[in-house]
């Protein structure tokens, strides 16, 4: 199996793993800081497997992520492939960044996309969203290390159990 | 160039990337719009609802997981705390009921001691309505008990509100029951509140009774209570009749009239009991059968309101007066018989 294979297979299980992190109930004082873990995984694949992951498929896993969280269609879809289009920008950047740094600039991209979701739901009419909808970054923030090394790992281990 | 779906730009390019930004951007815009004035997307929506549904029972898998340790673990000591407290419960219901039970018992000696024929010991059947009559001008219902069920005429028809009315008629599978809404059925009643005796004639209407003749210094008012007084025998005493609407002064300023809401869910009921009395002389307690009526008329000073059965209603009621009470116990479904 080559590298492009296990990309191939490692992608799907960590969408399908953002979304159901992405729905499991929480209470409702915790649920609105919730962060969100589609947008940390798709990151993580658009640095790391440029060649598989661009906005075609941030589009598709936003769109995909719509249908399972049930907002409105192409929402997510539009801030994922906006997403995908600022790390694509600074891809060779980020990549080599050191890890914390690297964690302040996905904290950026996140504060970024909650600006652009606080924006959709505003021209849809909604109020502006409360405080607990702005912690969500501040969350995702610790979370990135260790979703990246575990990935790495994982991906690592694959690659050994399988040359 | 910019196709939905290829992933084959990376670096570089960057005018190509906005490009391909733009044009996604534009997509995911429509797609909202559209989405959000519920067009065709909704019924995609509808149709990957299914497809997603196993990754929401996934995600709710945590949660029912937690849930169901939870009720493991606690189970034990919540099943113990409500055992011991049922048990405390069915005590306390026990001694209630035995504390109920000596004072029904009590209660039947004295009414044994006071000779008690107001009907209290009842027996009652279930009957189903097989066929309703409303019109102004009779009110009856047919039950689907009869003679060979053990029905029999001037069984009483009650349901969960109060009376109904009266069996009138029995073939040996049927039952015919006199509404006590009919304009021929009148019922002895009592008021709740001032124990004022007095009768209720049917109007034809199925929630409405009325109450004429009532003396102007009779003790009744809106929200009065009428039940049965038992007074005749025909009825036995105690059941809810209706209460009291509206009161109202009749044209000749002599009488007051009531209009009275029937107790009984006369239009909604779909199964009623028949009650017989038990009691153990079966005649009816208080004057003879109408047959009897012109001798007594003419014997008794009684005459003037026995002869309700054929009179106008106002003559029929003095309900303070004790040699009234006749008058009450007109059995007011024979008169259509």
């Amino acid at each position: 199996m080559n590298r492009a294979n296990i990309g191939f297979f490692w992608l799907p299980l960590s969408v399908a793993l953002g979304i159901v992190l992405g729905i499991v109930p929480l209470p409702d004082a915790v649920a609105p800081m919730r962060p969100y873990f589609l947008g940390l995984i798709l990151t993580y694949w658009l640095l790391e497997t440029p060649d598989r992951v661009g906005m075609g498929a941030a589009f598709t896993i936003g769109l995909i992520g719509d249908l399972a969280f049930g907002t409105l269609i192409g929402e997510q879809a539009l801030r994922l492939t906006v997403l995908a289009f600022i790390v694509q920008r600074f891809r060779a950047r980020l990549r080599f960044f050191p890890l914390w740094q690297q964690s302040l600039a996905v904290f950026a991209l996140l504060v970024n996309d909650r600006v652009i979701a606080a924006a959709v739901r505003m021209a849809l009419g909604e109020n502006v969203p409360r405080w607990p909808f702005w912690l969500s970054p501040l969350l995702a923030l610790p979370l990135w290390p260790w979703l990246v090394v575990l990935f790495d790992t994982l991906r690592m281990r694959a690659r050994e159990r399988r040359p | 160039m910019a196709y939905p779906g290829s992933s084959t730009a990376r670096f570089g390019d960057s005018g190509s990337g906005t490009l391909r930004l733009l044009v996604y951007l534009a997509l995911g815009v429509a797609m909202m719009v559209s989405d959000h004035r519920g067009g065709v997307l909704a019924r995609v929506r509808q149709g990957a609802t299914v497809a997603i549904e196993p990754v929401w029972w996934l995600a709710s898998l945590p949660a029912r997981l937690i849930e169901f340790t939870e009720a493991a673990v606690s189970n034990q000591t919540r099943l113990n705390r409500e055992n011991t407290d049922l048990q405390q419960q069915l005590l306390l219901a026990k001694a209630r009921i035995q504390r109920l039970e000596s004072l029904g018992q009590e209660n039947e000696s004295l009414r044994g001691l006071l000779g008690g024929t107001r009907g209290y010991k009842l027996g009652v059947q279930l009957a189903g309505i097989l066929d309703i009559d409303l019109d102004p001008v009779q009110q009856r219902i047919v039950l689907d008990v009869g003679a060979n069920q053990g029905a029999h005429v001037d069984q009483v028809v009650i349901d969960a509100g109060g009376v109904l009315g009266q069996v009138i008629a029995v073939t040996p599978t049927r039952a015919t029951a006199l509404l006590i809404t009919d304009p021929d059925a009148a019922v002895p009643v009592q008021a709740v509140r001032s124990g004022l005796r007095l009768i209720a004639y049917g109007t034809g209407h199925s929630d409405r009774l009325t109450v004429p003749n009532i003396p102007q210094s009779g003790d009744i008012k809106v929200g009065d209570e009428l039940i049965t007084s038992g007074i005749g025998g025909r009825f036995p005493a105690g059941f809810p009749v209706g209460r009291v609407a509206a009161v109202e002064s009749d044209p000749s300023h002599a009488f007051v009239a009531a209009s009275v809401i029937p107790a009984a869910r006369l239009d909604r009921s779909g199964n009623v009991l028949l009650v017989s009395n038990l009691s153990d002389d079966a005649a009816p307690v208080g004057p003879p059968m109408p047959d009897d009526l012109p001798a007594r008329r003419a014997a008794a000073a009684l005459a003037l309101r026995a002869a309700t059965a054929k009179l106008p209603r106002s003559t029929a009621t003095a309900p303070t007066v004790p040699s009234a009470q006749p008058a009450q116990t007109q059995p007011p479904t024979e008169r259509r018989r």
